[in-house]
């Protein structure tokens, strides 16, 4: 079954580093699922922060897509993602369980899907405010009224290029800010 | 914002990933680090005199191709350890490879030697300053490489850290090598070595603090 997981979200996933925006929400959608299940199972008793490291996990992979090898296993790559995150939440925690959860095999992110989110504790949408015009901007065109580079470029005065390395910042600067809640 | 927004907010407009846009960056980073360490080597120590005649012998070529080999090793370990999930393997071995072939030289030439002349094939007229000066022309090449490196998503920090140390100190070493006057691979391999791991160092120590994302 998580053969059948791996060859289903790697095409998607390798139809979105294309640029098919359908293939790559389905993707994350799919990966949302992976998600939760697998950290549900990871830390039980940290309900609460399962969905916040789930937008966190989202936003590593949107922002290092580009160091994906379509000849590598992509449960590899995320699995290495997710643990990456796993462990930079239990260090800022300082916690001792971070001793006692197993962390095993890339094959467990495939294990388990859940379908049911829970309340994020950040407000994504609240911290894409602190960003600066030139960052924010570009994001709230392109990327949630989904207008495309030209049309954000006129509306915002950016020259095209411009809004390319507002949003590639803004994100990266997004991911940061979540980083610094913790 | 819950995540159903958020996964929408990524993949609306989401355009074709560049694949070689890591590889441009690091060659602008290693050509202005390399740039500026030229220009810190000729401020500081200058460029040897005899370098016009000495460029004509095998052995300068042999201690240029020294740091050259460490520098495409680094950048072949990080090509692989900058990305999620995946181990540097054989890649290794480039690094290791260079080190090697520079003691086992060092030591034939040190064993065919008289015992008066060994001390000075190891030590030269500048094992004093040389790590050193190695480090100091580092300091351009290290911030760019890791600037670099923070293109990929390594997942083990101070490694990651440490390799772009040497990466630095490698390609500073290449620019060293047309001030140095020291023409034994005795020499190079304790000092111009001890040169190259000292950022390798730092990087490690620093890698979690720079490289985090």
């Amino acid at each position: 079954m998580s053969h059948d997981a791996e060859s289903r979200l790697k095409a998607l996933f390798i139809s979105g580093l294309a640029g098919d925006q359908n293939a790559y929400h389905s993707f994350l959608q799919a990966l949302t699922r992976h998600l939760r299940g697998y950290l549900r199972k990871r830390i039980p008793h940290r309900l609460d922060d399962v969905e916040d490291l789930v937008q966190e996990i989202l936003l590593a992979v949107h922002n290092a897509r580009h160091t994906y090898r379509s000849d590598e296993p992509l449960t590899a790559w995320l699995h290495a993602i997710a643990r990456y995150k796993l462990m930079d939440f239990f260090r800022s925690h300082a916690r001792r369980e971070s001793l006692n959860v197993p962390l095993d095999d890339h094959e467990e992110l495939l294990a388990a899907a859940d379908d049911e989110p829970a309340q994020a504790r950040h407000d994504i949408g609240k911290l894409l405010e602190h960003l600066p015009d030139k960052q924010r901007l570009p994001i709230v065109h392109m990327k949630l009224e989904g207008l495309s580079v030209t049309e954000t470029a006129r509306l915002t005065g950016l020259s095209e290029s411009a809004v390319k390395v507002g949003v590639h910042r803004g994100l990266k600067a997004l991911a940061a800010k979540i980083r610094g809640l913790r | 914002m819950n995540t159903d927004e958020l996964i929408s907010l990524l993949s609306n407009q989401v355009t074709q990933v560049d694949r070689r846009a890591i590889a441009r960056r690091f060659v602008q980073a290693l050509l202005i680090g390399a740039a500026g360490s030229l220009v810190l080597m000729s401020i500081v120590f200058g460029v040897r005199h005899d370098l016009g005649s000495v460029a004509g012998t095998g052995i300068f070529w042999a201690k240029l191709a020294f740091p050259l080999a460490v520098a495409i090793g680094a950048l072949l370990v990080i090509a692989r350890i900058g990305r999620p999930g995946a181990r540097a393997g054989y890649a290794w071995a480039l690094v290791a490879l260079p080190f090697a072939a520079v003691w086992i030289a060092g030591w034939m030439i040190v064993d065919n030697a008289g015992p008066n002349a060994r001390a000075a094939l190891v030590l030269g007229q500048t094992w004093r300053t040389c790590p050193f000066n190695i480090l100091l022309l580092s300091m351009p090449t290290f911030p760019a490489a890791m600037w670099a490196m923070r293109s990929l998503a390594p997942t083990r920090l101070r490694l990651a850290g440490a390799v772009v140390g040497l990466l630095a100190s490698s390609t500073a070493t290449i620019v060293y090598c047309l001030h140095c006057p020291e023409m034994s691979p005795a020499f190079w391999g304790v000092w111009y070595a001890i040169g190259m791991l000292l950022p390798a160092l730092i990087g490690a120590w620093t890698g979690p603090r720079f490289l985090r994302w």
